[in-house]
C-alpha cells in the first residue's frame, strides 16, 4: 500500500424498509453520487434493529455503523422508531462501558423523500471514519475476550 | 451444498455503465453454495423471468438472488417468476445493484467491487431463508357498522345489498342520527327527513342486516376476519317484539316533562316516548330518571294501558356477542359546547355569547328544529322566549372553529354552507325580516356551492358582515350584537331578536373510549385517524376497521355518503375473497426458550402478542409463554429487539440472516 492511499473504511447502515431504504433509492433515481463504503441492510422497521445488530457488524469488521429510519411520529408501524429511539438513548450510556468508541455508531433520521440527505449523511460518516481510521481496537478487544 | 442461483441484470445500461457485470458473474460464482451465475440484459423481462424459470428446473435451484433493482420495484415480480417454477417465493433475496450500487458510485472498480459484496450478502441471506408460505385467516364475511347516522345507514345497506350480514349498532333509541333531525339540506333545500326516513325504513327492514338500536359496543376482541364483538343492549323497558308503537303509553303518561333530547332542548318529552314519529324501530323507551315508577314504585299507568302488554319494567341491560370480520366506525359527530363547563375545558367557550343565558340565543341544531316541517314550531319560525316570530336574527359563524385560543384550530367546513341556508329558510318564512351574518371568510367549495351562497345574498338579502362579534347582551327584550364590520372598517350593531351560533363540529362523546377498543388512532381532537390522508382514506391502521362520516373529520352530508360507501367497498373487498391471507414475513416465538417475561407483549404496537399457557394433555400447566397472533402481526420486529431472550425472531429478517450478511461484509 503506498503512502497516499486513503483508508476506505467499511459501514454498514441498517436502515427501515420504508423510509430510509426508499430515501437510499431516492439518491439512486436522482444520480446523487456518495462513496461507495456503505453497505445498506434492510430491515423492516428500525424497531427491529437492537444493539446486538450493532456490536455484530462491529465486531465482523464494520468501521462504523449507522441506523436510520423514519422521522418520529412517520413510522411505518406506528411508534417502532420510539423504541429505535428510546432504546439508542440507553445505548448511548452503555457504549463507554463496552469499550465502544461513539464516533463509530451513527444515527440518524432520513424520509422517503429525502435522498438529499441520505446522500449527506452517507458522506459525511464516510469522511470521518477514513480520519478515525480502521476500528482494530474493538475487534482486538473481542478477540482478547474469546 | 446448497444450490443457489445468481442472476446479474444489466438494466440495460444502468447497470452495466458502472458495474463490470461479466466481473461481478466469474467472482460470484465462486461463492461457496452458489451453482450458477448468469447475467442478462433485462432480468425482469418476459425472456429474463423464462431463463429464471429454466435455470431453476435445470440446476434444481434451492434459492435465488437477484442482482438488479431495488427490491421496491421488482420483489414481487421475481417472486412470482420462482413461484411459477416451483421454487418457495421466500427462498428469493435481492441484491440492489442499481439505485445502491451502479447509481451512485461512477468508478467502475468501486461499483463493481461493491456489487459484488452486496452479492455475497444477499448470498449469505438467502441460505439462511426458510420456504413460507402465505398465512391464511378465517374470515367471517359479516360487517359490524357502528353508528347509524347517514354514514351508517349507507355503509350498512351498501353491504347488505351486496348479500352479506351487517350488525348495526346505534346508542340512540332510533337509527337516523343528526340528519333526521335537520330540517332541509345545501345546496339543493331538499327536505332532510323526506330522503332519509326511506332509507331508515330500509334499515329497519332488511333481510341481511341486524340492528341493535339503543346499545353500545361494549368490548371488541380478536383481528381482521375474526372480531368478537360485545353489545350492550340498554334496558328499554318496553319489548320491542310484542309493542306495536300505537303511543297509548306515552299519550297516558302522567310524568314531568323533560325537555326532548332530539329536539335539543325545545320541546317537552314524556317518560315513556318515542324520540320523534318517523323514528325505527318505532318503538318507545322508558327513561328511568323521570318515570314515577321507577323514582317512587308509583305509576303504570303505561303498564296498564298497553294492550300488547309490551312493558316491562324488570328489563335489564343484556349483553350480546357478536361475531364479525370487519367493522365500519361510522361514529359522528356533536357540537362544541358553548360556554358550558366540560370535562375537557380545551373545548368550551363564547360565554360572552350569552348561550344557556338567554332563550334567544341558540345553536345551528337547535335552528334546525325550528325550522323543521316535524318540529316542535311545526316549521314556523318562533323564538323560544315568548313565541315571537323574530323580525332580526343575527347567525354566527366560527363559533368554536378556527380559534387556537378556544382549543380549535380546524374549520368545521359546513357551517359557511348551513348558515346560508339558514337565511334562506329564515327569509322564505319571514318575508319582512333580515338575516344578519357575521363570518370570517365564506368557504364554499363543493358543487354548487358558491352559487347557492350567492342567492342568500343577491336573491334572499342576507346581510353579510365580514367580522366577529365581541359580545352579546339584552336590553329591553332585544338582543344587542356587537360586532364589527372590517370591510367596511366600521363597528356595527345589531339590534337582534334572535341569534343563532354556528358552533364548531367535534367527534361524538365516547368515540376514543371506542378507538382504544377498536385499537385505531385519532388526532389531537379527537376525530378518527385514516390510514393515509390520500390513498387509504378510510382504512386505519388496524386491519379490518375502517372509519367513515364526521367522526373522521367535519364533513357534509354528500361527503360523508361517499365515504360511507367506499368502506363499504373495502369491506366488500375483503368479503369478496374466500379466505384472507398475509405475508407470512412475520414474528414467531420459540416457546421452548421463551421465558415469559411477555417485554414483547407490552412492546407490539398491533397487540398481536398474547400470554399463554402450555398444558400437557392432562391439563397440567407445563409453562407459561408468549405466542404471536399471525393474523395480527405486521412484521415489524420490535418485539425481537426487545426479547432478552432471544427467542422470539422475524422470517425474512431473522438474527441468522443479518448475521449472514454482515459477515459477508468483507
Amino acid at each position: 500500500m503506498s503512502e497516499t492511499a486513503i483508508f476506505e473504511p467499511k459501514i454498514v447502515a441498517y436502515v427501515c424498509n420504508w423510509c430510509t431504504y426508499l430515501g437510499a433509492d431516492l439518491a439512486g433515481t436522482n444520480r446523487l453520487e456518495y462513496p461507495s463504503n456503505v453497505r445498506i441492510i434492510r430491515l423492516p422497521c428500525t424497531g427491529r434493529i437492537d444493539f446486538n445488530l450493532i456490536i455484530k457488524a462491529l465486531e465482523s469488521g464494520a468501521d462504523a455503523v449507522v441506523v436510520s429510519g423514519c422521522h418520529p411520529g412517520d413510522c411505518h408501524y406506528t411508534v417502532g422508531n420510539y423504541h429505535a429511539r428510546r432504546r439508542w438513548i440507553l445505548f448511548r450510556e452503555l457504549i463507554g462501558t463496552l469499550g465502544i468508541d461513539m464516533d463509530r455508531i451513527h444515527f440518524a433520521w432520513i424520509s422517503a423523500a429525502e435522498g438529499k440527505k441520505f446522500q449527506q449523511t452517507i458522506t459525511e460518516i464516510t469522511e470521518q471514519t477514513r480520519k478515525l481510521g480502521p476500528y482494530t481496537a474493538y475487534r482486538k478487544l473481542c478477540e482478547a475476550s474469546i | 451444498m446448497a444450490r443457489i442461483g445468481v442472476f446479474i441484470c444489466w438494466c440495460g445500461e444502468n447497470i452495466a455503465r458502472t458495474v463490470d457485470v461479466d466481473q461481478v458473474t466469474k467472482e460470484v460464482a465462486e461463492i461457496p453454495g452458489v451453482r450458477c451465475a448468469v447475467n442478462y440484459k433485462y432480468v425482469c423481462s418476459d425472456p429474463g423471468q423464462a431463463m429464471i424459470r429454466d435455470r431453476i428446473n435445470a440446476d434444481k435451484l434451492q434459492g435465488l438472488v437477484v442482482a438488479s433493482c431495488s427490491p421496491h420495484m421488482h420483489l414481487k415480480t421475481f417472486r412470482a417468476a420462482a413461484k411459477a417454477a416451483g421454487l418457495n417465493p421466500y427462498l428469493v433475496e435481492m441484491a440492489n445493484i442499481r439505485e445502491h450500487c451502479s447509481w451512485v458510485h461512477h468508478n467502475r472498480d468501486e461499483a463493481t467491487a461493491k456489487a459484488i459484496c452486496l452479492i455475497r450478502m444477499a448470498v449469505g441471506k438467502v441460505l439462511r431463508n426458510r420456504a413460507l408460505d402465505p398465512i391464511k385467516v378465517p374470515l367471517t364475511k359479516r360487517a359490524l357498522v357502528i353508528g347509524a347516522g347517514v354514514a351508517g345507514i349507507q355503509a350498512a345497506l351498501d353491504v347488505a345489498d351486496a348479500g352479506f350480514d351487517v350488525v348495526l349498532v346505534e346508542r340512540d333509541p332510533s337509527v337516523g342520527g343528526k340528519m333526521a333531525g335537520l330540517s332541509e339540506t345545501f345546496p339543493t333545500l331538499d327536505c332532510s327527513q323526506c330522503i332519509l326516513t326511506p332509507r331508515m325504513v330500509e334499515v329497519g327492514q332488511h333481510p341481511n342486516i341486524t340492528l341493535h338500536s339503543y346499545s353500545e359496543v361494549e368490548s371488541v376482541e380478536g383481528y381482521v376476519g375474526n372480531f368478537k364483538v360485545t353489545v350492550r343492549k340498554k334496558a328499554r323497558y318496553v319489548d320491542i317484539d310484542k309493542c306495536t308503537g300505537c303511543g297509548d303509553c306515552w299519550n297516558k303518561c302522567p310524568s314531568k316533562r323533560k325537555l326532548s333530547e332530539f329536539d335539543y332542548g325545545l320541546a317537552p318529552r314524556k317518560a315513556i316516548y318515542m324520540p320523534f314519529p318517523q323514528a325505527v324501530p318505532a318503538r318507545p323507551v322508558i327513561d328511568r330518571e323521570a318515570c314515577l315508577h321507577f323514582i317512587r314504585n308509583a305509576c303504570g299507568t303505561c303498564k296498564k294501558k298497553c294492550q300488547a302488554d309490551a312493558i316491562n319494567f324488570a328489563d335489564e341491560d343484556k349483553l350480546v356477542t357478536e361475531e364479525v370480520g370487519a367493522v365500519i366506525v361510522a361514529a359522528g359527530y356533536q357540537l362544541y359546547d358553548i360556554a358550558k363547563a366540560q370535562k375537557n375545558p380545551k373545548y368550551s367557550g363564547y360565554g360572552e355569547y350569552g348561550y344557556g343565558q338567554y332563550k334567544d340565543v341558540i345553536n345551528s341544531l337547535q335552528f334546525e328544529r325550528l325550522v323543521s316541517a316535524s318540529g316542535p314550531t311545526g316549521g314556523e319560525i318562533k323564538r323560544p322566549s315568548d313565541g315571537a316570530t323574530p323580525k332580526n336574527i343575527v347567525f354566527i359563524s366560527c363559533v368554536g372553529s378556527r380559534d387556537n385560543a378556544k382549543g380549535i384550530s380546524y374549520c368545521s367546513k359546513i357551517c359557511c354552507m348551513y348558515t346560508a341556508k339558514h337565511t334562506m329558510l329564515y327569509k322564505h318564512k319571514v318575508h319582512d325580516g333580515t338575516a344578519h351574518v357575521f363570518y370570517m371568510d365564506i368557504r364554499a367549495g363543493g358543487k354548487n356551492y358558491e352559487e347557492f351562497v350567492r342567492r342568500a345574498i343577491e336573491q334572499d338579502g342576507a346581510q353579510y358582515h365580514r367580522g366577529r362579534v365581541s359580545k352579546i347582551t339584552e336590553e329591553d327584550g332585544k338582543l344587542i350584537v356587537r360586532g364589527a364590520d372590517t370591510l367596511a372598517g366600521v363597528p356595527v350593531t345589531v339590534e337582534a331578536d334572535m341569534v343563532v351560533l354556528a358552533a364548531a363540529m367535534r367527534p361524538s362523546d365516547g368515540v376514543l373510549e371506542l378507538a382504544q377498543k377498536l385499537k385505531i388512532g385519532y388526532d389531537e381532537f379527537g376525530f378518527l385517524s385514516e390510514s393515509h390522508p390520500k390513498l387509504r382514506p378510510v382504512e386505519t391502521n388496524t386491519a379490518g376497521v375502517y372509519i367513515c362520516g364526521a367522526c373522521q373529520a367535519p364533513k357534509d352530508i354528500p361527503e360523508a355518503v361517499a365515504q360511507a360507501s367506499a368502506a363499504a367497498a373495502k369491506v366488500l373487498v375483503m368479503f369478496g375473497k374466500g379466505e384472507l391471507t398475509r405475508e407470512p414475513e412475520i414474528a414467531q416465538v420459540n416457546e421452548q426458550l421463551c421465558a415469559a417475561c411477555y417485554a414483547c407483549v407490552r412492546t407490539c404496537p398491533y397487540n398481536a402478542i398474547d400470554k399463554t399457557e402450555i398444558r400437557d394433555r392432562k391439563g397440567n400447566l407445563i409453562k407459561y409463554t408468549a405466542r404471536v397472533n399471525p393474523g395480527l402481526c405486521m412484521g415489524c420486529g420490535t418485539c425481537v429487539a426487545v426479547c432478552p431472550s432471544k427467542s422470539v425472531d422475524l422470517e425474512g429478517f431473522s438474527e441468522q440472516q443479518v448475521y449472514e450478511m454482515v459477515k459477508n461484509l468483507i
